[in-house]
């Protein structure tokens, strides 16, 4: 993949406009990346497993049999049965239930988490890597700063003080996340910047803004892309193991990571308990580490088909 | 050499201050301050101001960071709030606990990781490669307290070969029960082997692309030679700083793996101080992490400018 994508004039449009044009680019090459990602065997098991995830996280609890909170205090701790497809809790609540709750709870954290992250950190490291110099330096040591607590330390720091509700959750992981973006991408810009067609957009007098998003950032997207999804596995994994460490969603609201750690006090008697969810967030990082696999290496194909145009 | 001792000593100084400032600030300046945080919702303000001057909150938020900091470069961490004792004592025997299992983890997964990398690599492409790698993403893929509960149910629930929990009788350590220590090692093991593994396969295998490979094997040397003298001194440098890079992913993991299998470390002091609101506790614990970090990563830049003399002399 070394398409470069060449504007060869530029009308007069204003600051909005630019970005606006900037993220359908992004969404396009977004879409390409992912049906390239099909070629190869690991996006073409990737992909599905993803969006089987996804699937449920929007229908899940359209299809659940109970609510998730309520309490069949008969059924405890019951084994999978027709009634109960993946048993009940020491509470009597349908683990299918909460697992299918859970899913759209840890999709939705752990996407947006990593989204804010990537906005955050391509802003920084792109802008950074554009602007060189002093600002540069200053920035990426500030960068280097917040890099240098370990990402879950940082997350509990923040969680802790702030108090553990979904938005907090988002935020950190966005914050946690964005240092190590912007390094990613500062790289890539600085890469892409010594290219001719952005010395002539700079001759031309176009405006930074205009020069970052329309001429870089479409440059930059297999790099992107590889980033986002490997970001959104790692986000997966934070939030699953902050709800494991108490500090994700709250109960009663279900939690995957949550599921595991209250499990273990049945290890013996109720083992099901443990192995739904567990079951649950491995499939799902499996997929989005494929799915990364599979963009990753579909890259180093040979093209079949190309159109610079669009 | 000595320069750059030097200036790296010094950087890690100036990250320790920075790191120290910034968990300073999310405890103690973020809304909510520790004594709301400490005494929960049901606070009066009586109690609150009781709590505030205790604790010395009512003195400005930088003399308070000066005198915690200072206190602490000479060894003194001041009192947990919870256990009424110095920190420094509660967390000795922590943190020795915890380079145990990280050490134990660390001699299992690293020799193995680099093995098998590089055989995945100079066989790329066959089947036991492909095994490795696919094994090798499933283990990225597991985060611990998935893996941890895993094995937790198969060798403790199951075949009652283990200990499921790795609680100690205080005063002694895990090396009188050594039992304890394989399931919370393995657990560590998993996501650092794997990881290490995928990139030492990597490195070996854009060495064994490169020129002065080709050259080797056409010039008729050995296979053998070829891969002990030309592949593996290129291929395993940047391992090192892989492998150090981990060390702070092992510190996450450390913090779940012993809460996992309840051992007694400092990841299980980290959530212990969090669930009793001992902030002092909780800003130690904090620090000692990321000075841990700080360090290994120091640590690894020198081992790796001492081995690759591209960077020393530069």
């Amino acid at each position: 993949m070394s398409d470069i994508l060449i504007t060869k004039s530029s009308p007069p449009q204003s600051a909005l406009l630019t970005v606006w044009g900037a993220l359908l680019a992004l969404g396009r090459g977004f879409g390409r990346q992912l049906w390239m990602a099909t070629r190869t065997p690991a996006g073409r098991i990737g992909l599905p497993l993803v969006a089987l995830h996804a699937i449920i996280a929007v229908f899940g609890p359209l299809l659940a049999p109970y609510l998730p909170t309520e309490f069949h205090l008969r059924d405890q701790l019951s084994s999978p049965s027709w009634q109960y497809w993946l048993g009940t809790d020491e509470y009597g609540r349908d683990i299918f239930s909460r697992l299918l709750s859970g899913a759209r709870s840890i999709i939705t954290v752990a996407a947006l988490g990593a989204s804010l992250g990537i906005a955050l950190g391509t802003f920084v490291g792109m802008s950074s890597g554009y602007k060189g110099g002093r600002t540069d330096e200053v920035v990426m040591r500030i960068m280097d700063g917040l890099m240098s607590f370990p990402a879950l330390l940082l997350a509990l720091l923040v969680l802790t003080t702030l108090g553990s509700n979904p938005q907090n959750i988002v935020l950190t992981i966005g914050v946690v996340f964005t240092p190590r973006v912007a390094r990613v991408m500062r790289s890539a810009t600085l890469s892409v910047k010594t290219l001719e067609f952005v010395q002539n957009a700079r001759l031309r007098g176009e405006p930074a803004a205009y020069i970052i998003f329309k001429e870089i950032l479409p440059n930059t997207i297999p790099v992107l892309t590889v980033e986002a999804s490997v970001r959104l596995s790692f986000a997966i994994l934070l939030a699953s193991s902050l709800g494991f460490l108490g500090l994700g969603v709250q109960p009663p609201s279900s939690d995957w990571g949550l599921m595991i750690s209250e499990s273990r006090r049945f290890m013996t008697t109720a083992p099901w308990i443990a192995l739904a969810p567990a079951a649950a967030v491995a499939t799902l990082v499996i997929g989005v580490n494929l799915l990364a696999e599979g963009i990753r290496q579909a890259q180093h194909l040979p093209l079949i088909e190309e159109d610079i145009s669009s | 050499m000595v320069r750059f001792l030097v200036r790296r000593i010094s950087l890690i100084v100036v990250t320790l201050l920075v790191v120290s400032l910034a968990i300073f600030l999310v405890t103690e300046v973020l809304p909510g301050d520790v004594a709301s945080m400490i005494l929960g919702q049901g606070a009066t303000p009586s109690n609150l101001a009781a709590v505030r001057e205790q604790l010395g909150l009512d003195r400005p938020a930088p003399a308070r960071y000066l005198s915690w900091i200072a206190n602490a470069a000479q060894g003194d961490l001041g009192d947990s709030y919870v256990q009424r004792r110095p920190i420094v004592d509660i967390v000795k025997g922590r943190l020795g606990n915890s380079l145990i299992l990280a050490g134990f983890a660390f001699l299992m997964a690293v020799p193995t990781a680099i093995l098998l990398g590089v055989w995945a690599g100079i066989k790329r492409d066959s089947l036991g490669d492909q095994v490795i790698s696919i094994g090798s993403l499933v283990a990225i893929s597991l985060p611990e307290f998935v893996t941890g509960v895993l094995l937790m149910v198969v060798f403790a629930s199951t075949l009652h070969w283990l200990p499921s929990s790795s609680v100690l009788l205080p005063g002694t350590t895990p090396l009188d029960r050594p039992q304890i220590l394989i399931l919370p090692a393995l657990t560590l093991t998993g996501v650092l082997l794997a990881y290490v593994m995928r990139m030492t396969r990597a490195n070996v295998i854009e060495v064994m692309q490169s020129h002065y490979v080709r050259t080797a094997i056409l010039k008729g040397l050995p296979m053998r030679r070829v891969i002990f003298r030309h592949v593996l001194p290129n291929a395993l440098l940047p391992t090192i700083s892989i492998v150090a890079m981990n060390v702070g992913w092992m510190l996450g993991g450390l913090i779940i793996v012993e809460n996992v299998f309840s051992y007694p470390g400092i990841g299980r002091l980290l959530l212990t101080s969090i669930q009793g609101r001992d902030v002092p506790l909780l800003q130690a614990v904090a620090l000692l992490i990321a000075a841990t970090y700080a360090v290994s990563n120091l640590l690894a830049d020198l081992s790796y400018s001492i081995l690759n003399p591209r960077i020393r002399l530069s």
